[in-house]
């Protein structure tokens, strides 16, 4: 007998990693980075204060690898609800790309990469923000709430909805009225959004055994929550102008934009139990994307515009 | 006798270990980037100033 046993190494207890760097990428959640990209820069940028472009493109990148990097965490723990559902089941851990502890090592050092970099190069409220966003997603949301209750997104939502405020504390150093409304319109947008999807996607949900509302409540109470959050999301959505936060401009956007998904969320509620197209359901999912982005888009330009003419007045 | 152990990668994981070096190399590379510019940034022209 030698001294060292020979053992097969593919035998499933010890294997060599056939991931990529694309495959790692993907563990990033990079469409969900982009909304957070986007959401993030744009409470950077709308913030009263202006700070050295450099470091701002440092504090976006950092707020991108931290999400990322929940997105990484979310992954490795949900691999096995992936694995049923039909939307997720090529993701790199479930479909055997990446393993699960290379994921769990992956999202572990960029979370703590991305949280140090903001605090040391930007500032540690933001760091301390982002830290929690991080926490909340891949602790609360992802290991607590997603498999127990019902309202699992729209607590878990809160994680979703705080880059803009990450990304107004870094430029400001600190926390105000403007982005906590920013951090509403989000935090209000999600249910909507997510019941939206889980509606036409109720099948895989209750394959996989997570709660979803229309699995739990049923479909008719879902229609109706969808409606009742759209009625909320509307006003709030108006909160900046009605402060005086903005101009009459981005009031004008943000009523023709909340009447739009009163409307969609309408053609939800008056669905008919009998339509397994759910064609309103996918609408208003869609729309719910549009108008996140358009809502944003339209706070940068009302705070760039109105800080760009009121320099050229003050000169 | 002891035998030297060793692990022949396939193809497909010498591509996905290429893949993955350059990417850390590229990561770490751009991570130092950042570092070294934020930090002249922060210093400003007072990262000149040393005692003669």
């Amino acid at each position: 007998m030698a001294l060292v046993d020979k053992n097969t190494l593919d035998d499933g207890g010890f294997r060599m990693s056939e991931a990529t760097a694309r495959d790692f990428i993907e563990l990033l959640k990079p469409r969900v980075m982009s909304l957070v990209v986007f959401t993030a820069f744009v409470g950077l940028v709308a913030a009263p204060v202006s700070i050295n472009p450099f470091i701002a493109v440092v504090a976006i990148l950092a707020i991108a690898i931290g999400a990322g990097a929940s997105g990484a965490l979310n992954m490795w723990y949900d691999a096995d609800i992936d694995a049923v559902m039909t939307r997720t089941a090529t993701r790199p851990v479930p479909s055997g790309r990446v393993l699960p502890g290379e994921a769990l090592v992956f999202g572990l050092i960029l979370s703590a990469l991305s949280v140090m970099t903001l605090g040391v190069l930007v500032n540690w409220l933001s760091a301390a923000l982002l830290a929690l966003t991080i926490f909340f997603y891949a602790v609360v949301y992802t290991m607590w709430l997603k498999r127990s209750t019902p309202q699992n997104i729209v607590i878990g939502g809160a994680a979703g909805a705080f880059p803009p405020m990450i990304g107004w504390a870094a430029a400001t150093g600190s926390i105000s009225l403007e982005s906590v409304i920013l951090f509403l319109i989000i935090f209000l947008w999600t249910p909507p959004h997510f019941w939206a999807l889980a509606l036409f996607k109720s099948q895989d949900y209750g394959r996989a055994g997570i709660p979803m509302m229309p699995n739990v409540a049923g479909e008719a109470s879902t229609r109706k929550q969808i409606f009742a959050y759209s009625l909320l999301l509307a006003p709030v959505g108006m909160l900046p102008w009605a402060f005086g936060f903005t101009t009459a401009g981005y009031g004008v956007v943000a009523t023709a934009l909340g009447i739009g998904f009163i409307w969609y969320a309408w053609k939800v509620l008056v669905m008919p139990d009998s339509d397994r197209v759910m064609k309103p359901a996918k609408a208003l999912f869609a729309y719910s994307l549009l108008y996140l982005f358009v809502i944003f888009a339209a706070y940068l330009a009302d705070s760039v515009v109105e800080r760009t003419l009121a320099s050229g007045v003050l000169s | 006798m002891i035998e030297n152990e060793l692990v022949t990668l396939t193809d497909k994981q010498k591509k996905a270990r290429r893949s993955r070096s350059i990417a850390i190399g590229l990561g770490l590379a751009v991570l130092v980037v950042v570092f070294y510019v934020s930090t002249i940034i922060k210093f400003g022209p007072a990262i000149l100033d040393r005692a003669l």
